[in-house]
């Protein structure tokens, strides 16, 4: 059975070209690129390429800006702590309510440590709460960190203006750009961005590599200790292949962003969101139509639940996501959608569908022929589906 | 991705008996939109031999709700009221195989289901709503009952908190109940006897060396455990009438919310443990 993926910021695939571009350094370039010989040496430069591609995809003015992590939740932990650290006098810390775990879990262990934590909301589109970002920053706050799009429902925040307004009180900026970064262009130098973390496997990289963009002049200290590696800013043994990898998709996600790529996703996307929106009654789109990346559409079916749903597409090849609170083990729909103040009866029935550039048009024309009668089908077997008539 | 089994992947794809049976001689609803799941159940039952004649069920949930309810309605038609009566929802749960310990609370819903629908038929067939009993609820997110959680409990030989999180929801929202739902397992479990030994004497009446003993006792059971996992660890040092002095070490030596850690955890603790009077100071 055909595959046909549409789960990409969970995941994408890794491009044939950057597995090809990191073999090498599996096998026979396997040098240590601290060592003092050529052999382990001349991996160094392959690690400053891979700097720069990852630097210029950002608009990073310097490549050393660029700092090589095992992943974003370590690149948006070290960005925490280091911020912390660095600024022992200030115990004030604000983010928003709807940011990944790796940026929730740090700040409510901070807030446990004693820390005032304020956690902005959003409006029903899922828009930032800007007002009230304003009315709690203050000299005393040491970070904002706010995410530059939403994994659920593809909505951007006005990162710029955010960094703009924290740069005015003194405090630090850093954003989870991990579902901005290859789906729209993300330009550092043109804001006030003071820490950035990107994931390589969001943008067709491998997974178990990301990157911390921290800017020249940032007070920065280390998460992990123990070695000269990234300029004594990230210890470990350089970890070249996928580097060389992430680099490698770096320069492949900046040749799609210039290419009209994101059109012809984002068409595809309406595409699938009207089809769905005029073949099926009682759905809801969630997040800010005006403001979300070209690949992510999340749509509500009201009165049925959306583990069902996931399981009945993928008996037909469909992978998609869901917000809904069976399909993670929790017990609660996704915080996302209940912070947008999204009706029960359309939290627990939410599915994310996100594109990527290998997504066909008959990939769409299949769900969009699918998904109807899935969807009749378990709202038979509810009992509340008589409400919505 | 859930590991379901093939009767559970079975009933989910093919569910048995869907729909209301119009007059039905029993109805039993449970769950809510809310709550993320729900089950209507409807039985028709012979009144000269009790016996349930038919059965169908309404769900909105996940796939182990569907085929908890599907599954459920195959094993009630054919029985007696009192037979039927007799399925626990283990019994469901081993009817599809297994299911996994985060989806227990569907086979669950099925046996509430079952009780509502037993009782509406005893009582000349309006329906029924199973509920809760209102005064009792620990769990405010999902409505679950003391009741319930001691059920659970028994039936399940539940022993953690998790557990209990597993087969009734409770304590899967917000989390605040949990202090509550332990306190409620060391009671069925039988292990409240040893909380209630431990500090009895009155603070103010025991002998230097108990009060130490006491401090000690708290330290090592609820405040280690936790700092090691930030890879820290607290000292006694001193005791100066109801003043704890307490000495930071590992990481938590020299952390940024050292003080935090002093007052809103360690000091918490030893309130609530030894006596309310006592006050923490770093040494």
């Amino acid at each position: 059975m055909k595959v046909i993926y549409l789960d990409n910021n969970a995941t994408t695939q890794c491009a044939p070209a950057v597995v090809e571009a990191m073999l090498p350094y599996f096998s026979e370039k396997y040098g240590n690129a601290s060592s003092m010989h050529s052999f382990g040496g001349n991996n160094r430069h392959a690690i400053d390429h891979a700097r720069q591609q990852v630097a210029d995809l950002i608009g990073a003015a310097h490549a050393d800006e660029i700092i090589f992590t095992s992943c974003a939740t370590e690149s948006d932990n070290t960005a925490i702590f280091s911020a912390v650290r660095t600024q022992p006098n200030k115990k004030h810390l604000i983010t928003s309510a709807v940011e990944h775990p790796a940026i929730m879990e740090p700040y409510k262990y901070l807030e446990a440590q004693g820390y005032r934590v304020d956690f902005i909301g959003v409006d029903e589109k899922g828009r930032f709460d800007m007002e009230r970002f304003k009315s709690v920053l203050d000299e005393d706050t040491a970070l904002v960190s706010v995410m530059w799009a939403n994994s659920e429902t593809g909505t951007i925040f006005p990162i710029a203006e955010i960094a703009r307004l924290t740069h005015e009180k003194g405090a630090l900026f850093h954003t989870d750009a991990v579902q901005a970064v290859g789906k729209i262009p993300v330009r550092v130098q043109e804001t006030a961005i003071d820490m950035l973390s990107l994931s390589a496997h969001k943008f067709h990289g491998p997974k178990g590599v990301g990157a911390l963009y921290v800017r020249r002049g940032t007070r920065f200290m280390p998460y992990l200790m123990g070695g000269h590696q990234e300029r004594h800013r990230r210890a470990g043994t350089e970890n070249v292949p996928y580097i060389v990898g992430l680099g490698k998709a770096a320069a492949l996600a900046q040749e799609r962003l210039a290419d009209g790529t994101s059109a012809r996703i984002a068409a595809l996307r309406d595409r699938l969101e009207q089809g769905i929106v005029s073949r099926i009654p009682d759905v809801k789109v969630n997040g800010d139509p005006e403001h979300r990346v070209p690949n992510t559409t999340n749509i509500s079916f009201g009165y049925i639940e959306g583990e069902s749903i996931l399981m009945y597409l993928n008996d037909l090849g469909v992978c998609a996501s869901s917000g809904s609170a069976c399909t993670s083990g929790s017990l609660e729909p996704s915080h996302v959608l209940r912070a947008m103040g999204v009706p029960f009866q359309f939290a627990h029935g939410s599915i994310r569908f996100s594109l990527s550039d290998q997504t066909t048009p008959q990939d769409i024309d299949l769900v969009l022929n699918e998904l109807p009668p899935i969807i009749e089908r378990l709202r038979k077997i509810s009992p509340f589906s008589r409400l919505a008539a | 991705m859930w590991d379901y089994t093939d009767k559970v992947m079975d009933h989910f794809r093919n569910p048995r008996n869907v729909g209301a049976i119009p007059n039905a001689d029993g109805t039993g609803q449970v769950g809510s939109l809310v709550c993320g799941d729900a089950l209507k159940l409807t039985i028709k039952v012979n009144k000269e031999t009790d016996v349930i004649e038919d059965a169908k069920f309404e769900t909105f949930g996940c796939a182990s709700a569907i085929a908890s309810s599907s599954i459920l309605t195959e094993m009630i038609k054919g029985k007696t009221i009192a037979d039927a009566s007799k399925i626990t929802n283990q019994d469901i749960a081993d009817a599809l195989g297994t299911l996994p310990a985060e989806k227990m609370h569907c086979s669950v819903m099925g046996m509430e289901a079952l009780e509502a629908a037993v009782k509406s038929y005893r009582q000349g067939g309006a329906p029924v709503v199973f509920e809760q009993e209102e005064e009792k609820i620990v769990c405010h997110c999902f409505n679950i009952s003391e009741e319930t959680i001691i059920k659970a409990i028994r039936a399940n030989h539940l022993k953690t908190v998790e557990d209990v999180t597993h087969f009734t929801k409770a304590g899967g929202g917000c989390g605040r109940c949990k202090g509550e739902i332990q306190k409620i397992l060391d009671k069925v479990n039988g292990a409240a006897e040893k909380d209630t030994s431990s500090g009895q004497k009155p603070f103010a009446q025991m002998t230097v060396v108990e009060k130490i003993k006491t401090i000690e006792r708290v330290l090592e059971a609820d405040i280690r455990p936790k700092l090691n996992m930030d890879g820290g660890s607290a000292e006694l040092a001193d005791l100066e009438g109801t003043v704890v002095k307490i000495r930071l070490t590992g990481m938590c030596s020299g952390c940024a919310g050292a003080m935090g850690t002093l007052k809103n955890f360690i000091e918490k603790t030893l309130k609530e443990k030894v006596d309310p009077s006592l006050t923490v100071e770093q040494a």
